[in-house]
């Protein structure tokens, strides 16, 4: 075992630049590692890809057929715009499930054990869960547009439209590491996510206008944060967007209720999330 | 502390809630060789792998690992060890291979040194024909091998194995045991936490046994087992012979009470002198007419000091959260 190559690890502490260095090089292996799964075990995905293609169909061919949208237009063009909202607050329970199985596995703690950056290992596996939700917007627009959808503003605001899509995620993946740290195993996980995904999106604009709801029950789905993602996606790719009529404030500023609601999330749930990391004896 | 000591820990105290976890522990284990950690669910062992590797901060206490102090130089304690826990860490959605060359990364060797390290560790344990395979395809005792392999990827002077081969079949546990050994043959000093009597017997230069988490014996396998009333004589006498003749012969050379046991038609003894007194046994049954079906001597197991030392069997103590139920 004792080879003569020795341990690349430092004998001795080390500048902060070099601490930094590899803190951030850490962060990419660990990144990688959750791309590698990805491409390994596609199946994963499922959950952000054919989950969103049943909601569109039940909702376009089921659904849709009764359902009018408020100030006339197309239910379809309405439906996805919305949609992007609910397909990217899913991906946090990806993040919940996955941390929480490094967590059974002991996996999370080996890294631990380890000589690396504590925050590396949360950092890393949130950029990889980014790319989970690039893949889970391309998915939503591809099926959009064979059922009809289409973005009818410029490429700028669409270019928008996804950035705060990609800025809820992001925020949401935090929330969901740290409902992963929680919860005892990934079956508890998956159901806490699924727990909190129905209510956040049903009780939203995502499927049906608002308008209908009992009064109290509209302001939950007018300040719910999903409501101001579906409604920053319609009104950027120029969709039906009825809310806009509706005097709540996230309804009037949705792109700015988005970032908000993003900055928020993140500044709660991630230092909690580093928290429990650093903080939570197992069992 | 000395310089030979790999590991010192002095008055460790984790309590989880009204559980005591560790309650005052002490451990010493010398540079380059085994101590087993022997004790039932529950009796702390794996709190005491968890304040040793950092995982976990003792609530009182300290704790030296290759001269560093597992609270305040977390980091330098890290750089040194390695950890394979009762679990199979590993990412199981990945290949055995890519598992060992992230490690390899994360503790800094450049992607085609991780490789190469991989590679050198999956065909010494035996894995080198299912490195691109799943791990999720590998069976139990594979499992552990990589696990172990992922802890020595950066060649750590000291490891902390907490039950490495709990759940093996034999077979694999005769291989886990040959990793070991040759491991601190080479120079690296294990600590080996068991539930298995004989794993500890088998591997350990010196084992401690602990209880409700402090240590409540220690010595060589053989000076544990000599706490336990040494090396009995037993004898089964045939149908034909008589039970009382065979019990006088066997006072002769016993030192202590001889016990009888009618059903099975034997006697047994302490005989100080073991397995060198057996001839002369033999040669007195026969001189006295006695027939034997059967001579032997009878070794303490671990599990005879365990009984000898707490009162309960190790297989069956209870765990401290069972107890409270029951209360």
């Amino acid at each position: 075992m004792t080879s003569t190559l020795a341990s690349p690890l430092p004998a001795q502490a080390e500048s902060l630049p070099s601490l930094a260095w590899w803190s951030f090089r850490n962060t990419l292996v660990l990144a990688r590692r959750g791309v590698a799964r990805i491409i390994r075990e596609p199946s994963q995905l499922l959950d952000v890809t054919v989950q969103p293609l049943i909601f569109v169909l039940l909702f376009v061919y089921v659904f849709g057929s009764a359902i009018k949208v408020p100030g006339g237009g197309n239910y379809h063009e309405y439906l996805i715009g919305g949609m992007f909202g609910m397909a990217l607050v899913g991906t946090a329970q990806g993040t919940a499930v996955g941390v929480s199985t490094d967590m059974a596995t002991g996996l999370t703690d080996r890294f631990r054990s380890l000589p690396i950056a504590r925050s590396a290992v949360l950092a890393g596996r949130v950029i990889a869960d980014l790319l989970t939700e690039v893949i889970a917007l391309l998915v939503l627009v591809i099926t959009g547009l064979a059922v009809g959808w289409r973005i009818h503003n410029g490429a700028g605001d669409a270019l928008a439209a996804f950035g705060l899509c990609l800025l809820i995620a992001f925020a949401m993946t935090w929330a969901g590491a740290c409902a992963g740290m929680l919860v005892k195993n990934p079956e508890a996980a998956a159901a806490i996510g699924f727990i909190f995904f129905l209510p956040l999106v049903f009780v939203s604009n995502t499927f049906v206008p608002t308008q209908g709801m009992p009064a109290w029950l509209r302001v939950v789905a007018d300040w719910n944060p999903v409501s101001a993602v579906a409604s920053s996606c319609r009104d950027l790719f120029g969709n039906p967007n009825p809310s806009s009529t509706i005097a709540a404030w996230p309804m009037q500023h949705p792109e700015l209720a988005t970032v908000l609601w993003s900055i928020g999330l993140i500044a709660v749930f991630a230092p909690l999330a580093v928290y429990f990391y650093r903080r939570k004896a197992l069992r | 502390m000395s310089a030979d000591l790999a590991i010192e820990a002095t008055g460790l105290e984790k309590s989880y809630g009204k559980t005591r976890a560790l309650a005052g522990l002490d451990l010493a284990v010398q540079t380059g060789t085994i101590l087993g950690v022997l004790g039932p669910n529950g009796s702390g062992k794996t709190t005491a792998v968890r304040v040793l590797t950092t995982l976990l901060r003792p609530d009182r206490g300290t704790a030296r690992v290759a001269g560093y102090d597992v609270v305040s130089q977390a980091t330098q304690v890290r750089r040194r060890i390695g950890l394979a826990g009762q679990t199979a860490a590993l990412d199981e959605s990945l290949t055995g291979s890519a598992n060992l060359v992230m490690i390899g990364q994360l503790c800094r060797l450049p992607r085609h040194g991780a490789q190469q390290r991989a590679e050198e560790l999956l065909s010494r344990f035996d894995l080198a024909d299912a490195a691109d395979r799943g791990v999720k395809t590998y069976s139990g005792g594979m499992r552990r091998r990589l696990d172990l392999a992922a802890s020595l990827v950066s060649r750590p002077p000291i490891l902390f194995l907490d039950e490495p081969t709990t759940g093996l079949d034999p077979r694999s546990r005769l291989v886990l045991w040959d990793i070991i050994r040759t491991l601190v043959a080479d120079g690296t000093t294990v600590f080996l936490t068991t539930q298995y009597l004989e794993e500890a017997d088998q591997l350990a230069d010196r084992i401690v046994v602990i209880d409700k988490g402090s240590v409540i014996a220690q010595g060589s396998s053989d000076e544990l087992k000599a706490q336990a009333g040494g090396d009995r004589i037993e004898v089964t006498v045939a149908p034909e012979s008589d039970l009382a003749r065979a019990r006088e012969v066997l006072a002769r050379h016993a030192e202590g009470e001889v016990h009888t046991d009618p059903g099975r038609r034997v006697v047994d003894a302490p005989v100080p002198a073991g397995a060198r007194a057996i001839p002369a046994i033999a040669a007195a049954m026969s001189a006295a007419g006695v027939l034997m079906n059967d001579l032997g001597m009878l070794r303490p197991s671990l599990d005879d000091v365990f009984l000898t030392l707490t009162g309960h069997s190790a297989d069956h103590a209870p765990a401290p959260s069972e107890k409270a139920e029951l209360v």
